[in-house]
């Protein structure tokens, strides 16, 4: 199908609650989706589904035309899915280069065989990749909690650039955002995507969406309800699709 | 949507009293004497005074930071010093016994209101934490405590504190009727009732009165709101700082008045009264079902949780087990508590 | 739910051991105890006297380790204390019995060693796990294992403290590096020298105990742990969000488990060490308090039990802070009583002065 990520039949329980409902979507290769619903619909539980924060009863998720497994979030990462959460998932109490290399620490020999952190490189290439995508932090060694919403929001996207993801998955990405900064995320949404990464993207903001997604994804109530080819519709509809009761798929 | 009630389902929900219920079942058979008019109310005397500083304990753990009161344990006995004291004291000016413990009592329960202000003003206004400044001022009111009793315990406390500390509320003599507060005057060797120690009534009392304002009185919902979350409660224009020291003076009000009740029961008063319940304080209310991070917490489950530690205790006493197997025993029964509150809730409120 | 005390410290550099020493307070404070008590104690301002502080914080010293390992974690250790007692303990009686049957001293202690470090270990490995897998809070968890600790540790010793182990044990344990006897200018290292009648111990200079060698050794190694490898880089992760943790790949439930297993068996060590500083093993070493005491060391080290913060240094400033005020209360002649007193309201103060300017330093 040229999907680089696909599920099939995803249900995810939590309790008696029916929380994703037998949903089936799939990017392809420099595409970027459009992942639309209210409140409670199941966008984020299906994202976190798909970077091994849940696992789900049913379904299959498929990673470049191979059925995988995805049983925590080192596997789904390990693969290339990199996922930026709306809680932005950074460790107040670290800095910037620390949450960029949560987890995937550079380590360096000092004394000949101790090996310790390499404070230096990881700071170097923080800065670098926040060049590269034009952010400004003036201090990387301050704790994230001294950045603002923007600066922090640019930090969670920075680390999953960082790793070379192959697919990406973004949950409300520009929510806590200025416009120059929202726009500077609608352009790195645009870069990635010519650099032939699969994107998911959840969000309220439904300019957003008709900027950068090629095709929407609907979800009411845990169900799939509408897949719709982004210049074949408009604002309105997508609206009654989130609220209403039709299942539409073009 | 399975909803599924079975006895299981049930029993678990409400683990921590059938918990109880076992444990009072198994004693009786190892031991022997639970199951007795006699036996109930020796382990309600016996828990007053836990039972009161569990309470104290459940208020600033409630109000979360994270919080806790380590100072609880100490100010009892710095209160039964200082009531031992004064009541002595009094009664050795000339002062009938009844004003003499009067005044005591009165006298102790005003200073025991100090430690609390200091804890409180400490965490709240000048962001102490809480484990730092109650572990500073525990220090201070222990030091207190062995200066006013110079070490050794306070005596000569008139016997009317005995009378008062170990009567009961209720007497009954076959033929003679009732008769409350007073045993009644009766030839030796006859058959008298007692029922229900007037400690304990005093604390059921008080307690009631704290479950009542902790979980009906806006007082009480600001305290979990605080707990539960800071900011939500700051914003929603709660006086958080203020509420704060009111909920360390209540703390310190309460082991205050636990330490009048020992004294009264014990008729007299040392410094380190309070030192071995500080620890299964915090226990009874974390088996109560407490959070410690705050939020979460009632006074009367914390009173269960009071309840099973106690029975525990004696049961393990009088089945003449060493007491530090109590703590092995203690600790099982605490890590196979939180578990089963763990697991049981997995398995009912399976709607979440 | 943060941390209500948390002062907002600003750009803060990671720094070298010295560096962060400078940076707190209570280096300050602890300095301006030394001075006073210099003055108003007899013989503080002493070598002799600052050793004896040093040698017997060592044990605190280890336990304060623990501890800020496990509250930087975002949790807390009820159970090193009676960890400790228990270590103590079940050494001493490996040494005695084995002893007893007629197994080499050396035999007899790395036996005893190996079991003190065992039993901490399992301990710890349980609590860890009890965190970790059943999610049990770490304050319940480790008080469950605190319980199992005083009563195995009762059971082994009946409430009596252990004896009768190979000789040589205290001598390793109470050694100096260098032994001076000015008047007849004799000196030898480790040992007393010889020729030296038991009257004229009195007049003898001992420098640098051994204890002191193998707490610094201690403390920069668990340094190094925390600060340099990533086993402590997550230890913070974990503590300042366990969801960012957990989303970053890191293996949360298996780095807990270690947190606890190294904080039980930091504590396991300083029981061997208390054996070896004692001579017997004892259940309790400085009562039921132990453990607060560490705490209280952690947090005035600037960590904070909602977890994410602590450093080693200033854990270990914030336990020499303590002995340092017990030592010269006592020097200066203040009542035991008055020195509860005392402490508490050093303390108050200083931790008032820390939130009133906190950027004084």
């Amino acid at each position: 199908m040229g999907y680089v990520l696909e599920v099939r039949n995803i249900t995810k329980r939590f309790g008696g609650l029916v929380a994703v409902n037998n949903v089936s979507m799939g990017v392809s290769a420099g595409e970027v989706v459009g992942l639309l619903g209210d409140n409670g619909a199941g966008k984020s539980t299906l994202i976190k589904v798909i970077s091994g924060v849940y696992k789900a009863e049913e379904g299959k998720i498929f990673f470049m035309d191979k059925e995988v497994v995805i049983d925590s979030p080192m596997d789904a990462l390990a693969m290339g899915i990199e996922t930026i959460y709306q809680d932005l998932a950074l460790a107040e109490n670290l800095n910037t280069p620390a949450n960029i290399f949560l987890g995937r620490e550079k380590m360096k020999k000092a004394l000949g065989f101790l090996n310790v952190l390499d404070h230096a490189y990881m700071q170097s290439e923080s800065r670098k990749i926040l060049e590269k995508l034009d952010i400004l932090i003036p201090s990387l060694r301050n704790r994230i909690r001294a950045l603002s919403g923007g600066q922090r929001q640019a930090v969670a996207i920075s680390r999953s650039i960082y790793w070379d993801a192959k697919f990406l998955i973004m949950d409300e990405p520009t929510a806590a955002l200025g416009v120059a900064e929202q726009k500077k995320v609608i352009d790195t949404i645009n870069l990635l995507k010519s650099h032939g990464i699969g994107i998911i993207v959840i969000s309220h903001q439904m300019h957003d969406i008709f900027q950068v997604a090629d095709r929407m994804i609907i979800m009411r109530r845990g169900e799939k309800v509408a897949e719709l080819i982004t210049r074949q519709t408009n604002a309105d509809e997508v609206v009654s699709l989130i609220v209403g009761a039709e299942t539409v798929i073009r | 949507m399975t909803r599924r009630m079975g006895l299981a389902s049930f029993l678990g929900q409400r683990w921590s009293m059938a918990f109880l219920f076992l444990e009072l079942v198994l004693f009786s058979i190892l031991g022997g004497g639970f199951f007795s008019l006699n036996g109930f109310q020796i382990v309600l005397f016996y828990s007053t005074t836990l039972a009161l500083l569990a309470t104290a304990q459940t208020f600033v753990i409630v109000s979360g930071g994270p919080g806790i009161d380590l100072s609880v344990g100490f100010v009892m006995g710095f209160a039964t010093v200082v009531s031992a004291k004064l009541a002595a004291g009094f009664d050795r000016m000339g002062l009938a016994p009844e004003l003499s413990l009067l005044l005591a009592i009165s006298i102790t329960l005003a200073m025991g209101l100090l430690p609390g202000l200091v804890n409180g003003m400490l965490v709240a206004r000048l962001k102490v934490p809480p484990f730092l400044a109650t572990f500073a001022v525990q220090g201070i009111t222990y030091g207190v405590a062995l200066l006013l009793s110079s070490g050794s315990a306070a005596i000569n406390v008139p016997n009317l504190a005995n009378v008062i500390g170990n009567g009961y509320f209720m007497y009954w003599v076959k033929g003679r009727g009732f008769s409350f507060f007073t045993r009644p005057d009766v030839p030796r060797g006859a058959n008298v009732f007692e029922v229900i120690p007037t400690m304990v009534v005093v604390t059921v009392l008080v307690v009631a009165v704290a479950a009542f304002v902790l979980k009906r009185t806006r007082f009480g919902r600001h305290t979990y709101a605080i707990g539960g979350n800071i900011d939500a409660a700051l914003r929603a224009g709660i006086n958080v700082k203020r509420h704060l020291v009111i909920v360390y003076i209540i703390s310190s009000f309460l082991a205050t008045l636990s330490g009048i009740i020992y004294m009264l029961e014990y008729v007299t008063g040392k410094a380190d009264a309070g030192s071995a319940f500080m620890l299964d304080a915090v226990v009874a209310v974390v088996i109560g079902g407490a959070s410690l991070f705050g939020g979460v917490g009632s006074v009367w489950r914390t009173i269960l949780g009071v309840l099973i530690l106690s029975i525990l205790e004696m049961g393990l006493k009088m089945m003449g087990v060493p007491t530090f197997d109590k703590f092995i025993a203690v600790g099982v029964i605490l890590i196979f508590a939180v578990l089963i509150d763990q697991f049981f809730p997995e398995l009912i409120h399976k709607e979440d | 739910m943060g941390d209500r005390s948390a002062v907002i410290t600003g750009a803060k550099a990671p720094g070298t051991f010295f560096a962060v020493l400078a940076r707190n307070w209570s280096f300050f404070f602890l300095l301006l105890s030394v001075v006073v008590f210099s003055f108003t104690g007899r013989n503080f301002f002493a070598l002799s006297n600052f050793q004896s502080i040093i040698h017997l914080a060592t044990t605190s010293l280890l336990l304060a380790c623990a501890e800020t390992f496990v509250i930087i974690s975002g949790g807390i250790d009820m159970s090193v204390g009676f960890i400790l007692g228990l270590s103590a303990v079940s050494s001493a009686s490996t040494m005695q019995v084995l002893y007893a049957a007629g197994w080499s001293p050396i035999a007899c202690v790395l036996l005893g060693i190996a079991v003190a470090m065992a039993t901490s270990l399992a301990l710890g490995f349980t609590a860890g796990m009890l965190v970790a897998r059943f999610r049990v809070p770490p304050f319940i968890a480790t008080l469950g294992t605190q319980g199992i600790a005083i009563g195995v540790a009762y059971h082994i010793c009946g409430g009596f403290p252990v004896g009768f182990i190979p000789p040589g044990l205290t001598e390793i344990g109470n050694g100096y590096l260098l032994y001076l006897h000015p008047p007849t200018g004799a000196w030898s290292f480790f040992a007393r020298p010889d020729g030296i009648a038991p009257t004229q111990i009195r007049e003898m200079v001992r420098v640098l105990p051994v204890s002191f060698f193998f707490i610094i050794l201690a403390l920069a190694v668990l340094w190094h742990l925390l600060k340099n490898t990533r086993f402590g880089q997550h230890t913070y992760a974990i503590g300042g969000s366990m969801d960012a943790a957990v989303r970053a790949g890191i293996n949360t439930k298996r780095h807990l488990v270690f947190v606890y297993v190294l904080s039980a068996g930091l504590a396991g060590l300083a029981g061997v060490i208390d054996l070896f500083q004692a001579g017997t093993g004892n259940y309790t070493s400085f009562g039921a308090q132990a453990e607060l005491f560490a705490i209280a060391a952690v947090i005035i080290g600037g960590a904070s039990l909602s977890g994410g913060k602590g450093r080693i240094a200033a854990s270990a400033v914030g336990v020499i802070i303590l002995k340092v005020l017990e030592n010269g209360l006592n020097l200066s002649g203040v009542d035991p009583f008055y020195r509860y007193i005392a402490v508490g309201l050093i303390l108050i103060v200083a931790i008032v002065i820390d939130q009133l300017f906190p950027d004084l330093f």
